[in-house]
């Protein structure tokens, strides 16, 4: 009898924590439905780059070294990460708006774990970061992006939900620590710069300077390549793996940071 | 005379107090600079080949032919801050406690863009600075570099008055906030970021009529070539123009925040 009732807590637990998680992510789906508005910028923005860098930089395909005759096929995975990076950091935006009309001081109250209410702003982000990215992708397709296929859209689609919750626990951190809404271009910017330090704009043979070097070492760079390999040519595990692992790794540390100031934030 | 000088005193305190305030809020000053900033480096190193593609114009580096550029990026957003700021100070009310007091109501309208424009300066100092300290070389020298500020100067001036027409005429914060992007697609729109002659259509075709594209050739081509006075004059009008447009803009729209209160 014991032994059935300790096993039955645990499961117990999972099942509320899952039931939290859930009515988060309900709640930011609500807000989306709610003030589809508020949805607007974080879709024009990254359709706006698409277009703008299409149209301006479109000609370095001729450049010798460049792996694909199409720059709407080059660029659109950046802009679906872009928009993905702009999901992410809105949702830590959402989460200092929180904080500061005290809604989270309400959630810290409840018996919901710490990680459970991170879990809920992250997943919330990962879900949200797909209408950017289906909208960039329609227009880039419509603008003749090569077609992807099926292996490598759903892997296009992994990078964006994965880097979006990257982004959710960066903004969230910062948005934890400094408990302003003040600290949101700190969040896009972050996450801007992640992102187009790789290569964004052309392969890493043809980058100049100081963007070779931290391309190399960003780790974006292998979920942007890892993106985008269906778009320019065929899919291969040898080009996803390193994108899956780099955000795992970026994942563990942002997630762990997050949550260390989730532990930290009092009531 | 002493009207003169109360009304110039007016605009510089208006103008030293929008000045601050930017200074003092990060979410002000972080478009003008840090963004700009950002992306001049990223686009220097990840679009840096271009230079060698037919049909670029020659230049000693692609840093140095982007710095135009940024300034403008700095200069537009500059203008969309200034907007912001004078929305807040209508939904504060500060604007109406000085539409009570005895100034002429042009003078608060020309403090905010006065504020506006020294942030345009700001920019070009600070792009000039970056330019040559990171080895951009200023072709025509001191007189291309002056030619540089006081465009980047009188352009932010104009585009600020857009930006105050368009607060006067809302009111609101957010719809000036949410013009952000609109400056984007007006500069990636323009030569501002790659040779008009280089881009795809059809952004080619609106960059050759876009007045932006003008301004942008009269503060790059100094840096990068020499001193043309076609260019120049091309310049001073599309800033004229834009001048006049956010006059006209601005007078019927400080009219309507009259009227309506």
């Amino acid at each position: 009898m014991e032994a059935s009732a300790a096993v039955a807590a645990p499961i117990s637990a999972w099942r509320s924590n899952l039931a939290t998680i859930g009515a988060l992510m309900s709640r930011a789906k609500n807000e989306l439905l709610r003030v589809p508005g508020a949805a607007i910028p974080g879709v024009l923005a990254p359709t706006i780059f698409f277009l703008g860098l299409n149209g301006v930089f479109g000609a370095l395909t001729h450049l010798k070294g460049f792996t694909t005759g199409s720059y709407e096929s080059f660029i659109v995975p950046v802009s679906m990460l872009q928009g993905a990076g702009f999901t992410g950091a809105a949702a830590g935006v959402n989460l200092a708006r929180d904080i500061e009309q005290g809604w989270l001081d309400r959630l810290l109250v409840s018996p919901a774990p710490r990680w459970v209410l991170l879990a809920g702003t992250v997943l919330a982000a990962s879900a949200r970061s797909l209408i950017p990215a289906t909208f960039v992708l329609g227009v880039a397709l419509a603008l003749g992006a090569g077609w992807p296929g099926i292996d490598g859209l759903l892997i296009a689609y992994f990078m964006v939900a994965a880097m979006a919750a990257v982004a959710a626990c960066w903004g969230s951190m910062l948005a934890l620590h400094f408990k302003s809404q003040s600290a949101a271009p700190l969040m896009q910017a972050g996450m801007m710069a992640l992102i187009l330090t790789t290569t964004a704009y052309a392969p890493l043979a043809l980058l100049q300077g100081w963007l070779a070097k931290v391309a190399r070492v960003n780790p974006v760079t292998q979920v942007v390549d890892a993106a985008r390999q269906g778009f320019v040519g065929g899919v291969t595990w040898a080009e996803t793996w390193p994108g899956v692992l780099a955000l795992i790794g970026m994942l563990a540390v942002l997630g762990t940071l997050a949550l260390r100031e989730m532990r930290r934030t009092a009531v | 005379m002493t009207g003169l000088a109360t009304n110039l005193r007016v605009v510089r305190a208006l103008g030293m107090r929008s000045i601050r305030q930017t200074f003092r809020r990060p979410q002000l000053m972080a478009p003008i600079v840090v963004f700009p900033t950002l992306l001049l480096a990223i686009q220097t190193g990840g679009a840096g080949a271009a230079i060698h593609l037919p049909g670029f114009p020659p230049v000693q580096s692609f840093l140095q032919f982007m710095l135009a550029g940024a300034m403008m990026q700095s200069l537009m957003l500059a203008g969309n801050s200034g907007g912001i700021a004078l929305a807040v100070d209508i939904e504060m009310g500060f604007t109406d406690r000085l539409f009570s007091s005895p100034i002429p109501r042009f003078a608060i309208v020309l403090g905010r863009l006065a504020g506006t424009a020294a942030l345009g300066l700001f920019s070009a100092l600070w792009f000039l600075a970056i330019g040559l300290i990171f080895g951009a070389e200023i072709v025509s020298g001191v007189p291309g570099a002056l030619i540089a500020i006081v465009l980047v100067t009188a352009c932010a001036l104009a585009v600020g008055g857009i930006g105050a027409a368009i607060a006067l005429r809302t009111g609101s914060a957010s719809v000036v906030q949410g013009l952000f992007p609109l400056v984007l697609v007006v500069l990636f729109l323009s030569s501002a970021f790659f040779p008009e002659s280089l881009m795809i259509q059809p952004a080619q075709a609106i960059a050759e009529y876009n007045p932006l594209s003008l301004v942008v050739n009269g503060i790059r081509n100094p840096m990068i070539s020499g001193i043309n006075a076609s260019d120049l004059i091309d310049a001073v009008l599309a800033i004229a123009g834009i001048v006049v447009l956010g006059l006209v803009l601005s007078a019927r729209a400080l009219r309507h925040r009259l009227r309506v209160g």
